[in-house]
């Protein structure tokens, strides 16, 4: 058990170093940053002199080492735009893609997960076909088009919700949360709906068919000709085991749900990395972009560890104590 | 034994709905078992063995369901009970095992789990007693240190040691009645022997009467007090296994004898029965096996035979049917 974490971890920081060179090649390639800092009439030995400083000439892998080096330790460099560290921009805003990401995920598994049990029980069923059949929209409709139409009947029409922004918010541990105030949960429905859905649909038609197998296999039948109650056996056995490949996938979409929220948050104009991110594309802002490379590198490395722990968890046979 | 039979079949039909039309994988099947009686029935795959097995415990997949005839359990019909009632039957009346023990345990629960569901389910019990019957159940089954393994993953155990989980879990409730589903197929043949021998000692000591369900027809001799022969859904033939095994009467089962090894009998080239058997969508007018029997002539091309009385057993067959008696000798002409 621990050699497999100590794997895993190992396998991660080499996903992190083949990352951190796509967002250290960033640098190299999309603009200049010399001539960014000194300006149009700067001269030749300007150029050198600065170069010097800032360790240009040294051989590339030098130069990559250091900038993976103090990445670990969160320092990203200074943002163009705003000029300031990058590692504060990004900590500021993290907290507001994250509650928010935790409120559509959280939407996305419980009912997806529900909405498929479900629909693959009562598979024969008209409610069980109307949901099915509905769950093509989600799957089907792009995510801002999803948002505009939220927006359009809940805050324009309406006008139960507001339309965009965060809302209050209150501090917890020094950071501030939306979803701690009526005010900014108010304001996060919308988008996490917006956010979920697609992932909520995924997580249902996953859990459906998965559960559909699982209950065709010996075990399930067996446990019918033992006389175990369907409850037993739909809740007892059959969802037990459609567990491993969901958490799989749902972890993975956990993952996209916060690397992604690009999107909703333009829609909605949540003040989260994501936008941050937008506004940074927009003003070549490199040193945030790379950042935030990194960042959903992490994220998705994170989940995909907790998901494979997860593994350990639900399903003996991975165990390596066989005996 | 009382006289009156535990399990009454009589007349039973299996249909499946499909495009093509309905399919009859179990044709007016009719056989009693009497009280701790070890009943075979044994047939080529897909000759409808299995689908009586579902049909008895009512575990027929949808859409096929049990169009006609009579289930009865002491008397009392089940087949045509709602699922609440009939759900207490299973496990605790009939119990069933399957032929793959690899793939009938839930892998994610211990089979002592798997044991104390199933027999809080049916008794009474509380969780401590539950699970010292369960430990009880191992030990009789014969897993070494049943105490210490209860607790185990099915995935622990090989798969000898996991059919006797599975006949466990069948005797959980004490069932009246096993229906063993090829318990033997997928195991070892050294393994199969001791799982055989195992189940018949259970049973009899129980007095569990038992369903085996096989195509082999060693284990039929071996094991069973009656057998039924099944071919294209209906019984060919059935009797005590004694007088069906030493003077076969239907062509089929003389010549599934004549196909299965023999240890006593000198070395000898097996035969083997021409053809196979035919698919369920085009079943031949008359009898099904006409067109693999080197002894068919005008009526089994015409009309289905019925089971008939011949020397102790009862065959379905014109061969043996009083008005065909002179003719047959004379007509006799294979396809």
């Amino acid at each position: 058990m621990l050699a497999f974490i100590i794997r895993r971890l190992a396998q991660a920081l080499l996903v992190l170093m083949a990352v951190g060179f796509v967002s250290f090649a960033m640098f190299k390639f999309m603009g200049d940053p010399v001539e960014n800092m000194l300006g149009q009439e700067a001269t030749v030995a300007d150029r050198a002199a600065l170069e010097e400083r800032l360790g240009l000439n040294d051989p590339i892998i030098v130069q990559y080492v250091r900038f993976f080096g103090r990445a670990l330790s969160g320092d990203f460099g200074v943002s163009y735009r705003v000029g300031l560290p990058v590692g504060e921009v990004i900590m500021e805003r993290l907290p507001a893609t994250l509650e928010l990401a935790f409120l559509s995920g959280v939407i996305a598994i419980s009912l997806g997960f529900t909405l498929g049990v479900y629909t693959a029980i009562k598979r024969d069923g008209y409610i069980a076909n109307f949901i099915m059949t509905t769950s093509l929209i989600g799957v089907s409709l792009p995510t801002f088009l999803i948002g505009v139409f939220l927006i359009w009947l809940f805050a324009v029409n309406l006008g139960w919700l507001p339309s965009f922004g965060r809302g209050d918010t209150r501090s917890f541990f020094g950071v501030d949360l939306a979803i701690l105030t009526v005010d900014g949960l108010k304001s996060m429905i919308l988008p996490a709906i917006t956010l979920g859905l697609y992932q909520m649909t995924l997580i249902m038609r996953l859990v459906r068919s998965e559960m559909l197998e699982v209950l065709r296999t010996d075990y399930i039948r067996f446990a019918r000709a033992r006389g175990l109650s369907q409850k037993t056996i739909n809740f007892g056995h059959a969802m037990k085991n459609t567990l491993v490949p969901v958490i799989t996938v749902t972890g993975l979409q956990f993952g996209s749900i916060v690397a992604f929220a690009i999107i909703t948050e333009s829609v909605f104009q949540w003040p989260g990395v994501g936008l941050l991110f937008i506004n940074a594309v927009n003003f070549v802002d490199i040193p945030v972009m790379s950042a935030y490379l990194l960042l959903v590198a992490v994220i998705f490395v994170t989940i995909n560890l907790i998901v494979d722990l997860l593994y350990f968890t639900i399903d003996p046979r991975l165990s390596v104590s066989n005996n | 034994m009382s006289n009156s039979p535990l399990l009454q079949v009589s007349d039973l039909i299996v249909e499946f709905p499909t495009r093509s039309g309905v399919l009859r994988p179990v044709d007016r099947v009719g056989f009693d078992v009497r009280a701790g009686e070890i009943v075979g029935l044994v047939g080529e795959s897909g000759a409808g063995k299995s689908m009586c097995g579902s049909a008895i415990i009512g575990l027929i997949d949808r859409p096929g369901r049990i169009s006609g005839g009579e289930i009865r359990l002491n008397g009392e019909r089940i087949d045509n009970l709602p699922e609440e009632r009939l759900r207490h039957i299973r496990g605790k009346r009939i119990a069933m095992v399957f032929q793959d023990p690899l793939t009938s345990l839930n892998p994610l629960m211990t089979v002592g789990q798997q044991l104390i569901q199933t027999i809080r389910t049916h008794l009474p019990l509380s969780a401590n007693d539950a699970r010292a019957r369960a430990i009880g159940l191992l030990e009789e089954v014969g897993i070494p240190a049943a105490a210490a393994r209860i607790d185990a993953y099915p995935h622990q155990f090989s798969g000898g040691m996991r059919q006797r989980v599975v006949i466990a879990l069948a005797l959980a409730a004490e069932p009246e009645l096993i229906i063993a589903d090829e318990p033997t197929t997928a195991l070892d043949v050294s393994v199969q022997a001791q799982i055989m021998a195992l189940l018949k000692r259970l049973c009899r000591e129980r007095g569990t009467a038992v369903i085996l369900i096989t195509h082999d027809m060693g284990v039929i001799a071996e094991t069973t007090d009656r057998v039924a022969v099944l071919y294209a859904g209906r019984i060919a033939e059935i009797g005590p296994t004694r007088n069906v095994l030493s003077t076969p009467s239907h062509p089929y089962t003389v010549g599934l004898m004549a196909s299965t090894p023999s240890t006593t009998g000198s070395l000898h080239t097996l035969s083997q029965i021409p053809g196979s058997m035919p698919n369920l969508r085009a079943i031949p007018k008359g009898c099904a096996f006409n067109a693999r029997c080197g002894k068919a002539f005008s009526p089994c091309f015409q009309d289905i035979p019925v089971l008939e009385p011949v020397e102790g057993s009862e065959v379905a067959c014109w061969l043996y049917d009083p008005a065909y008696q002179n003719t047959k000798e004379t007509s006799g002409a294979s396809e």
